[in-house]
């Protein structure tokens, strides 16, 4: 798991740059990234979650860390959110669900799709519940630590 | 804290709107949300003393009224600006974020906004070698992540490489949106199938999910999802359905050449 996690924050990192975050920003993406998986991972190995449950908690976590690096850095949300989402976003089952459109394996097209959809679903909740917090929260938060 | 501004006489009004525009302009084109837009150049134009201003911010374009309509010195102001969606470059979000907090505390004249606002648009990119690398790096860690073996993960870092020289210099500057998506999922398709058949990696679906998540439409998503929260329904459709295409496209791109391996070698697509 640790390995993982670490690939998670690298990973998050790359597509830091890619997005053209300022250098100073990066160590925050990869916590932000590494903190996702690891809740992810944490969620569905060990509480036998569910996948969609699991990426909801694990959006909850990454956002709330996001808001309160951006209170901290002064800089808006956004810079560590995009990056850091990544790791959470259904990719896999994108994938699997165009490769069984393509091959003609329609019922588990639909399960894949439904699923991405689902975990697709669960991101937003999760956005948008932390997003529904006052911003003086983060202040008091990012102060103390 | 306007207070100089007014005690100067006439600001000129227009100028300030044209600033605020300018300022705008770069938050939305570089990958801002909506309410970012409209909240900075609110800010631009309240510190100037501008008291009459209305923004009506979309995607994909800024519409400004504001200036003073009668009186001895009238300056009526009404623009429209067409921002074409391009690749987000966030540290000028930043960059204009930060100019607008100093603003408020009154380390600028609008000279000098306009000055720096100049310097912010010409922040040049990551280097492309930078660039290069991280999308391999990127595209290995994310295959390692779901479940490839190592030797997956060197070759999606090898088809991570070639995507993004690809995107710099085919599909970004010559291509639609659209075109450019199909083309960059076959392309990985076609690279993770010659990579197998010379036999790195182990598993084509782990290179493939690795190599594709560069693609994934990370920032359309996640703003699109926030302008929809905040209100911005337009917006936020635009972004969204942005984001579906984007993927919905990248899926085309890939099934088509599975189908095409299908068809010339026969057998199983696997």
């Amino acid at each position: 798991m640790i390995a993982q996690v670490l690939a998670a924050a690298v990973g998050t990192v790359a597509f830091a740059l890619l997005f053209g975050v300022p250098r100073k920003f990066y160590f925050y993406c990869g916590l932000v990234g590494g903190a996702g998986w690891l809740i992810y991972a944490f969620l569905t190995q060990r509480l036998s979650a569910t996948e969609t449950e699991a990426v909801f908690f694990a959006t909850l976590g990454v956002i709330l860390l996001c808001r309160v690096f951006a209170v901290r850095e002064e800089c808006p949300v956004t810079v560590f959110l995009i990056a850091g989402i990544f790791p959470l976003v259904p990719g896999t089952r994108i994938y699997w669900t165009a490769y069984y459109a393509v091959t003609d394996q329609l019922a588990l097209a639909q399960q894949n799709g439904f699923a991405a959809l689902k975990d697709a679903l669960a991101i937003v909740l999760g956005i948008v519940v932390i997003f529904e917090l006052p911003n003086r929260m983060f202040h008091w938060l990012a102060r103390r630590k | 804290m306007n207070q100089e501004a007014q005690s100067t006489g006439a600001v000129d009004e227009r100028l300030v709107l044209e600033t605020a525009m300018e300022a705008g302009h770069i938050l939305l084109e570089n990958g801002a949300e909506i309410f970012r837009v409209e909240e900075t150049m609110d800010r631009i134009c309240r510190y100037f003393g501008v008291e009459r201003r209305d923004f009506f911010v979309l995607s994909n374009g800024i519409f400004t009224t504001g200036g003073q309509e009668r009186g001895e010195n009238a300056q009526p102001f009404a623009q429209v600006k067409h921002i074409p969606v391009r690749a987000a470059q966030l540290n000028k979000v930043v960059a204009v974020n930060q100019l607008s907090r100093d603003i408020e505390k009154g380390r600028y004249t609008l000279e000098e906004v306009r000055q720096r606002l100049e310097e912010i648009r010409a922040l040049p990119p990551k280097p492309k070698g930078a660039q290069i690398a991280a999308c391999g790096v990127g595209a290995a860690c994310f295959c390692y992540l779901f479940g490839g073996s190592l030797r997956d993960a060197l070759a999606a870092l090898a088809v991570g490489l070639l995507l993004e020289i690809f995107i710099l210099w085919v599909s970004g500057p010559h291509l639609s949106r659209i075109i450019g998506n199909i083309c960059c999922g076959a392309l990985i398709t076609v690279l993770c199938l010659c990579l197998r058949g010379l036999g790195l990696g182990d598993n084509l679906s782990h290179m493939m999910i690795g190599s594709i998540i560069p693609l994934i439409p990370g920032v359309p998503f996640t703003n699109g999802i926030r302008d929809l929260v905040d209100g911005d329904y337009i917006a936020g459709s635009v972004r969204l359905l942005d984001a579906m295409l984007a993927v919905l496209c990248v899926a085309i791109g890939v099934g088509v050449i599975f189908i095409a391996y299908h068809r010339l070698w026969g057998g199983a697509i696997l």
